[in-house]
């Protein structure tokens, strides 16, 4: 393995992994802090994309897509928190689990009756739609460096929030100790409607911008969303740091698996999560 | 005289009436039982070819033989675990005389274990797996599609006519992907050629990026690759946008492509795949086809609906030929067996393990078309070798 091909793969991982974190760092958040495990996490990554996809058809541009669709994002995470997980905070955890499953099956079927059953793509955006050469007969799209760029701008953001703000302050509070926080006169209640929103929002631009490097299929979440769970499960539940970890671990882990041990690739990420969990058992970070 | 009119009255009367009771059986409609695929990641193949069945059947009037047809459908959800059961109650409860699915190869082996202990005729529209009419072959299942190795095998002397010798060959890891680069691999090698890699991804990843990065060290003469759906729009345009397509040619199984052209936009251009169908072919079965087609359900054909309406061709021209009277089943499967089509595909006969006989082309992507370059191999029949029937 000679030196650039070890560093174009070294950036396929990078730019897998911060893909992931943007993902789970929404899933990570309302698991850790609402205790919800959101198996519809996925799906909301699917609608994204095909949102963008629809927005971009219709209004002929791919940034004004992203900016209509991420309104539509936020309310549709608003909607749900509201309408169908209010009623089920109290509850047992297996409440949630088949609640946000069947969640997946609807968002899934809705999908299809408005979008169909075939494979759509959204164009390469302008002014990203270019090249570099990276070797002699290998290429890299413009448009995935300014992916990774973006989703560590995002990234940045999100740890400064948790970091330095006093709504961050809350919501790693709220993580350790629900109580506490309601004890001290906060709100939890606007906090997780905040929270789930902002998770689903996440998730969902993860699949307006992943749209043109992608090709746009039902059920295009279900699998993301197993990949997700392990990297939260990895970086340690509730732990934004842990996602950003956890994510970069299992990016490069696939990227370089598959081409060193392919007949182990689709397991890799699974011995990884087995080796962390043996070694501490609540992730990486928690 | 008088009596002699009675008597003969009550005799044409009785006789009538006889005639009619034998009729009885095969009075009612036709029923159609179809176990395909209407929800999940093959729901358009599923609609495509009931589309296709549906024109081929109103063309005639809606009527098979003389006979009303009517329609059974059930969603097989392509979950394989569901399959022997979802057969089992269209031929026992709902008693239809023919099943007509399915898409997913995984179900197909669920539907030809009850095809088997129940006898009921089954025509495959789309199922690629070799062993359907292979090893598992039976007098009573049919294919109107193609198998894995048929859509290949001609792709690897199309390969090494064009000055290829080295190739890296890339699918999922399944048995359909690795039986599609196997009939590939045969003809290659059998020329000459060499594959100096083969790749396999985890079954169903998108996420190409690292081979894409692997295939450009390695530097082959081209890559041959079967993916399908949103897989095969995605490999494509990773593999355009990598800048790989200039420099390494990208041959393909016709499912690359298939039923994609929109999605897959100027990323395909170029593309070359074999498959059994292009919907530019020129001949006047196609161009009325495509015709009717777009103007049934506005959108162009494609493979799986071609797939769909020989099935419906296929029923028309047996139960003519049988006045619709399908109450000998050993009769019935021998007239299904000599049915000849002129599809729009091209002629298509069906071989002694009851695959179809059919030639497969060679096609390139210019303008957002599969444009038909040549033949890659006339009249072109599955070697069943193992098929005993």
């Amino acid at each position: 393995m000679d030196l650039a091909f070890f560093s174009v793969q070294l950036l396929n991982g990078l730019q897998y992994g911060l893909l992931l974190f943007l993902i789970a760092s929404g899933l990570t958040l309302i698991f850790g802090i609402m205790g919800i495990i959101n198996l519809a996490h996925g799906a909301m990554y699917m609608i994204g994309a095909y949102l963008v996809y629809d927005l971009t058809m219709r209004l002929g541009n791919f940034w004004l897509a992203i900016v209509v669709a991420i309104p539509i994002a936020i309310a549709l995470g608003l909607i749900i928190e509201r309408l169908f997980l209010d009623t089920l905070y109290k509850r047992d955890h297996l409440y949630q689990v088949l609640l946000t499953f069947g969640m997946i099956l609807v968002l899934n079927e809705v999908q299809r009756i408005i979008w169909g059953g075939n494979v759509h793509s959204v164009p390469v955006p302008a002014p990203f739609d270019s090249s570099i050469q990276l070797t002699s007969n290998l290429r890299y799209s413009v448009y995935r460096l300014f992916v990774m760029g973006v989703c560590l701008a995002l990234a940045g953001v999100i740890y400064w929030i948790i970091r330095h703000t006093r709504l961050g302050i809350i919501i790693r509070a709220g993580a350790v100790n629900r109580d506490m926080v309601e004890g001290l006169g906060i709100n939890v209640r606007t906090l997780f409607t905040l929270i789930f929103s902002a998770g689903v929002a996440l998730t969902a631009f993860a699949g307006m911008i992943a749209a043109p490097l992608t090709s746009i299929t039902p059920g295009m979440g279900d699998s993301i969303l197993i990949t997700c769970f392990v990297v939260v499960v990895i970086g340690g539940i509730g732990s934004i740091k842990g996602a950003f970890w956890g994510a970069i671990i299992i990016g490069m882990a696939t990227t370089f698996g598959s081409v060193l041990i392919p007949s182990l690739a689709s397991m890799v990420i699974y011995l990884i999560m087995a080796a962390v969990l043996l070694v501490k058992p609540r992730g990486l970070f928690a | 005289m008088k009596t002699l009119k009675k008597t003969s009255l009550a005799a044409l009367i009785s006789v009538s009436a006889l005639m009619s009771a034998s009729v009885m059986a095969n009075d009612g409609p036709v029923k159609l039982g179809l176990m395909l695929p209407y929800s999940g990641t093959y729901t358009a193949l599923g609609e495509a070819i009931t589309n296709g069945l549906k024109l081929a059947i109103e063309q005639e009037g809606g009527q098979l033989g003389g006979r009303e047809v009517a329609y059974v459908q059930l969603d097989s959800e392509a979950d394989p675990s569901k399959a022997p059961q979802n057969m089992s109650r269209l031929v026992n409860r709902d008693e239809v005389d023919f099943v007509i699915g399915p898409v997913h190869s995984g179900v197909a082996m669920g539907m030809l274990r009850v095809a088997q202990q129940t006898g009921a005729i089954m025509i495959i529209p789309n199922a690629g797996l070799g062993a359907a009419t292979n090893e598992l072959c039976m007098p009573n299942v049919f294919r109107t599609s193609f198998s894995m190795w048929q859509d290949s095998y001609p792709m690897g002397k199309v390969a090494y006519d064009q000055g290829h010798r080295e190739i890296v060959t890339i699918t999922w890891d399944y048995a359909g992907g690795k039986e599609d680069l196997a009939g590939f691999e045969e003809a290659f090698t059998a020329e000459g050629g060499e594959i100096v890699e083969q790749i396999l991804v985890p079954f169903p990843s998108t996420e190409f990026q690292s081979y894409l990065t692997q295939i450009a060290s390695i530097a082959p003469d081209a890559v041959y690759t079967f993916f399908a759906g949103g897989g095969g729009v995605g490999f494509v345009r990773d593999y355009a946008s990598a800048g790989l397509k200039e420099s390494i040619p990208l041959l393909g199984s016709g499912f690359l492509t298939e039923g994609n052209l929109v999605a897959l936009g100027d990323a395909g251009e170029g593309v070359l795949t074999t498959l059994h169908y292009a919907e530019t072919l020129e001949n006047e079965q196609n161009q009325a086809f495509v015709a009717a087609y777009e103007s049934a359900y506005g959108e162009m054909p494609d493979t799986y609906a071609v797939q769909g309406y020989d099935t419906g061709m296929m029923l028309v021209q047996a139960l003519s030929v049988l006045g619709g009277d399908i109450s000998d089943q050993e009769r019935l499967i021998d007239v299904l067996a000599n049915v000849q089509l002129a599809s729009p595909r091209g002629p298509l006969r069906f071989s002694d393990s009851h695959h179809p006989i059919q030639n497969v082309y060679l096609r390139e992507i210019r303008d957002g078309k599969h444009e038909v370059v040549s033949i890659a191999a006339e009249n072109l029949e599955v070697p069943d070798e193992a098929c005993r029937m």
